[in-house]
């Protein structure tokens, strides 16, 4: 029997999820050395006809990457759900939708107004903007359709496992993949990394009081942190307590709180209303308009607490195979 | 196990029938999911109705009950008892108000049809996430804290002590008796309120199981039903308690040789010593002495002439307020009220013209050990020959109060008969209707006309001084239409019952709940008018609402009753809603400790997660609306049994 | 706008005070627009931004909390204020993401306050009739 065949993808992507993939370093080596690597368009120069010659379910597990925003994201990702046994969402903007996912126009129009006319760096006098379909020189040219909101991958289709991460760090990548390897084959949807959030692992949760209760929230970049010293009870938005741990708690250990790329843990509905629960009702304050004056000063809640997971949020949040 | 869910909806009698469709509602709860059978009956809360459920429990397999009726504060407990009679945890039981929170408040029979089908649907969809509920017992404190030792109190501490309970009775003026301590007769039978209510105050005082705290303000009550710790403020009142033999020698030593303070008790017409009584039978008989106006508080260099003549040197200058722990296992509020400002309403002169009075005053003047020794003079010492009781002063009033203060009626008669009675005067009563609504008090109201006592249906515009020291009242005659004048020597104003000042604190530190007014609340205009929203706190007396003397000595015993019922029982079940932990989910975040109120929750280091202590849980449920992991469950209020209310609700 | 439109109105009521008054307002036969169904928790303290959001995806045009009045009328001590924070921080976020935040309604009405409850539940109702049915993606939602 050949070694089992795996595919790569990217959608909407910074590139960033690649890179995490090839930073498992040495162990590289040993996960190409137990697997066939089918399609890695990123690396190697593959084309859609090399996916669409697959035989069905003839690739054991795909990596998809990137969030769904047009419909050439969406042919793809169905193909590779028909040649796939096992699909996978890796990294949070397929997983939840991820940065991408913040788009919040209300509709087609808008968004492109905003990306091509509007934006504070755009520069377009000419006025130009994407359209379907065109001629130039006499050929007929198409481009994918773009949608109005960018979808996470379980929007479009049917997902069997999430690796979470803005990007997955090396660990969970790995985990992920060795797990598969073993033929223990999880219960589907089922999301690595810790089962327990980012807390429970984080070095500084001992030094964390057991009444936190904050006075006003301030932003990493206007306060020095104490880096041996819970961030939240620093005053900073940690999001720690909410975000599925695994990480290895790297951004605490770089000096940075929590911005919650791993997603809720299960049995939570919505990552950013549970966020803003838990922020909100530790803020130490029984004035009325002292409460209103001190979070309205949280710049950007939409994104500061839905960074990642607006897709998947109760906002939104659809997956194909959903009952109606 | 598959749920098998049984609907119950009520007809009560027309209450919900006549508006809701109560057929077609059942007709549509019998095909929702689960549901293996729907059924309506005329009063579910009835025996037959709570059979109607245990038998289809056991018929059909029932493990889950939706009763649609009125509300679960009134027959929650009902329900949850039906389904544990037929065998189910009671906690699988969901109720529904389509009474309360439809019928009763819709207009339109069709939409209250389709309201009704919805909050039952949302009762079918939460149902299904029941979970079998298991509260423990604690054993109750046997002991009983009354707050207020007027008659309410006093009463309600009698029965009480006579039955072997320990009372810890608190009064936070210096002496005890209330109001009514203040009063000469009571209305309709004319026996003297002394002689009613001294002896009580004495068996107070010489019952062994009863702890009197004068003088002293309950600070703090921690705990819950059955366990409540309380703090007792004791303030000095400078005259030691267990050293005071009541000779009174301090006051008759006292360096001011008369009386040259305003009486409180004697509501401003009466004058005291710094060192005082309040009135000569006062219990317990132990002087207070006032620091504004004693001079040795004032300046330090009194010569204490009160210490010397004191055989057992009980004063004590240097007392310091002193704070007493006591546990008891039910409390009762009985803090009454205080009467109306009539200041506030400035037709009527009050304060500024020197022979108006109010009905308090009038009682302290009638009362033989009263400043005026039972005389009823004018403020010149003179007797007056035509008097005015004017009724309804801040009662029945949409500026001040709109309720009707239920007494005033039978005491203005009361003032009109001892007043004719005394001086033979001419008395005139302004009423807007007279009330005369209690045993023997229409009869009371006959008599006081036969009298001789001048009625008028009258409106009082004004009270303005005319000569002689007289007074003029402007009034509208409301029978005649007329606007008339009457002129008169002395005017009693009707005052209204209010509650006191400080209400909110009260309320805050006794934990019940208050109307808009003030008035304390009871759980049931009816079928709880004594017992609070609060578990193992009851209400008696005139802080409910304004009520007469036999009203509030009857609701008095019948909180002394629900307490002893409480405390009898010897066992309280704990708190149903409390928090539970999964700590297979729970990742030791803290959030839950950080929102706790009653620091309840704590952090295990060795196993970094957090642990409830449920005795302390109150059942709030906050730190279930911040946990992060979704280790946190309340029961009664999961996440899940409200999603699928909400959901409920909101579905065609 | 659709003549025709009845809005859907989720309550949240706490038990101690806000419940308390609907039940009042029912003993005292005062009536108010059907829209409104009542879910109660002990206390608004327990309210989870995520059951707001969930209201509207399961179709409600508007929500309304209504507990205790601060600061000191809560059964819980500071139930109310906790309430409070999360309502303030919901309210822009939902802003953000496209939905009014004037269908979200913030209210203390006390157990005695029936007539304050009636007044609020008509007002809401008529208010949120003016808005018009919530139009959002929310609603794509499933279960």
């Amino acid at each position: 029997m050949g070694k089992p065949k795996v595919g790569f993808y990217w959608f909407a992507s910074c590139g960033g999820c690649e890179e995490s993939q090839v930073d498992i370093a040495d162990k590289l080596i040993d996960v190409v050395n137990a697997v066939d690597i089918a399609i890695w368009p990123v690396a190697l120069d593959f084309k859609d006809s090399d996916l669409e010659k697959l035989e069905d379910g003839e690739l054991v597990a795909c990596f998809l990457n990137g969030a769904i925003t047009n419909s050439e994201h969406r042919k793809i990702a169905e193909l590779f759900r028909k040649k796939s046994k096992y699909v996978i969402a890796y990294g949070a903007c397929s997983y939840m939708g991820g940065i991408p996912g913040l788009e919040v126009s209300k509709d087609k129009e808008t968004l492109i107004e905003r990306v091509y006319l509007k934006g504070d760096i755009v520069v377009n006098p000419d006025k130009v903007v994407p359209v379907q379909e065109f001629k130039e020189d006499g050929v007929r040219i198409e481009i994918p359709e773009i949608y109005e909101r960018p979808y996470s991958l379980d929007e479009v289709i049917d997902v069997d496992f999430y690796v979470p991460g803005c990007p997955p760090t090396p660990n969970v990548f790995l985990d992920a993949v060795n797990t598969l390897l073993s033929g223990k084959i999880p219960e589907k949807g089922y999301v690595f990394g810790s089962r327990k959030s980012l807390c429970n692992e984080c070095p500084l949760n001992k030094t964390k009081p057991e009444k936190v209760l904050v006075k006003e929230f301030k932003r990493p970049h206007e306060v020095i942190l104490d880096p041996e010293k819970c961030y939240l009870a620093q005053g900073v938005i940690c999001l720690g307590p909410v975000t599925r741990g695994g990480c290895d708690s790297l951004c605490i250990k770089g000096g940075m709180p929590c911005t919650g790329c791993f997603g809720p843990l299960e049995g939570i509905k919505d990552y950013g209303a549970k966020a803003i629960s838990y922020i909100a009702s530790i803020l130490d304050s029984k004035d009325l308009d002292e409460i209103r004056k001190t979070l309205e000063k949280i710049p950007d809640p939409l994104g500061t607490f839905y960074r990642y997971s607006l897709p998947r949020s109760l906002f939104y949040k659809k997956r194909v195979g959903d009952k109606k | 196990m598959e749920n098998r869910i049984g609907v119950y909806i009520c007809h009560c009698g027309t209450n919900i029938a006549g508006k809701v469709d109560v057929e077609k509602v059942r007709e549509y709860a019998s095909h929702l999911k689960n549901v293996v059978i729907a059924r309506t009956y005329m009063f579910m809360c009835s025996e037959p109705g709570q059979e109607m459920i245990i038998k289809d429990i056991k018929e059909y397999g029932l493990n889950r009950i939706v009763v649609a009726a009125c509300t679960e504060t009134l027959h929650g407990h009902t329900f949850r008892e039906a389904a544990k009679k037929g065998g189910l945890n009671p906690y699988l039981v969901q109720m529904v108000s389509i009474r309360e929170f439809d019928s009763w408040v819709t207009e339109n029979k069709e939409e209250a049809t389709e309201k009704a089908k919805s909050l039952i649907r949302a009762g079918v969809y939460r149902v299904n996430y029941h979970r079998p509920v298991e509260t423990t017992t604690y054993p109750v404190n046997s002991n009983v804290l009354i707050v207020g030792a007027g008659i309410a109190g006093i009463t309600a501490a009698l029965v009480l002590a006579d039955a072997g309970k320990h009372v810890y009775l608190v009064e936070r003026q210096g002496f005890i008796g209330g109001n009514m301590a203040k009063f000469d007769k009571t209305f309709p039978t004319l026996d003297c309120a002394s002689c009613i209510l001294t002896p009580k105050m004495s068996a107070v005082k010489n019952n062994p199981n009863i702890t009197l705290y004068t003088y002293s303000d309950v600070e703090k009550i921690d705990g819950f039903v059955g366990n409540f710790d309380v703090t007792i403020n004791r303030r000095p009142r400078y005259v030691r308690e267990d050293l005071c033999i009541g000779c009174l020698s301090c006051i008759e030593n006292c360096v001011y040789k008369e009386p040259k303070f305003i009486s409180e008790f004697d509501e401003g017409i009466g004058k005291r010593k710094p060192v005082y009584v309040s009135f000569p039978q006062a219990i317990p008989l132990v002087p207070v002495i006032d620091p504004e106006t004693c001079i040795q508080f004032r300046t330090g260099k009194c010569v204490q002439t009160c210490l010397k003549g004191c055989p057992t040197k009980a004063i004590d200058f240097s007392m310091k307020e002193e704070k007493v722990n006591v546990k008891v296992g039910a409390i009762i509020a009985a803090t009454g009220f205080k009467v109306f400002d009539a200041s506030r309403d400035s037709k009527y002169g009050y304060g500024k013209l020197p022979n108006v009075f109010t009905t308090i005053q009038m009682e302290r003047m009638l009362n033989s050990a009263g400043p005026t020794g039972g005389e009823i003079r004018l403020q010149d010492g003179s007797v007056p020959k035509e008097v005015a009781i004017i009724n309804c002063v801040g009662s029945r009033n949409e500026n001040f109060n709109a309720y009707c203060s239920r007494v005033c009626c039978m005491i203005g008669l009361k003032h009109a008969h001892m007043i004719k009675d005394r001086i033979g005067a001419d008395v005139t009563i302004f009423y807007t209707d007279i009330r005369a609504n209690g045993k023997g008090y229409e009869e009371f109201y006959r008599k006081i006309m036969l009298e001789g006592v001048n009625f008028v249906r009258g409106e009082v515009a004004s009270i303005i001084p005319s000569e002689n020291n007289r007074l003029t009242i402007i009034f509208e005659d409301t029978l005649l239409s007329r606007v008339r004048k009457k002129e008169v020597d002395m005017v009693i104003l009707n005052v209204g019952l209010e509650p006191h000042d400080d209400w909110e604190d009260v309320r805050k530190v006794l934990n019940l709940t208050c109307t808009k007014e003030g008035w304390l609340m009871e759980k049931h205009p009816k079928l709880a008018p004594v017992t609070s929203l609060s578990d193992g706190r009851f209400i008696a007396g005139a802080a409910q609402f304004p009520k007469d003397i036999p009203d509030t000595v009857a609701q008095a015993e019948a909180a002394a009753a629900e307490a002893m019922s409480l405390v009898d029982r010897g066992v309280v079940e704990s708190e149903p809603n409390v928090i539970s932990i999964d700590e297979n989910k729970c990742s030791g975040c803290k959030m839950c400790i950080s929102v706790c109120p009653f620091n309840a929750i704590t952090y295990n280091e060795e196993k970094n997660i957090a642990e409830v202590n449920i005795g302390l849980c109150k059942g709030c449920g906050a730190c279930n609306a911040v946990c992060p992991s979704g280790a946190i469950s309340q029961n009664n209020y999961t996440d899940d049994e409200l999603f699928a209310e909400i959901m409920g609700v909101l579905r065609e | 706008m659709n003549d025709n439109f009845e809005p859907k109105i989720v309550a949240i009521f706490c038990y101690w005070c806000t419940t308390q008054a609907a039940e009042l307002a029912g003993t005292s036969r005062m009536t108010y627009a059907p829209n409104v169904k009542i879910v109660k928790t002990m206390c608004t303290g327990r309210v989870d931004p995520q059951f707001i959001l969930w209201a509207f995806r399961n179709g409600a045009d508007g929500v309304i909390v209504s507990g205790c009045h601060p600061p000191s009328d809560c059964h819980y001590e500071d139930g109310n204020f906790k309430w409070f924070r999360k309502y303030v921080l919901l309210s822009k976020t939902l802003e953000q993401a496209g939905i009014d935040p004037k269908r979200l309604r913030q209210e203390w009405i006390s157990a005695s306050e029936a007539d304050k409850l009636k007044k609020v539940i008509t007002e809401f109702t008529e208010e949120i009739r003016a808005l018009g049915p919530l139009k959002h993606p929310i609603r794509e939602g499933g279960d």
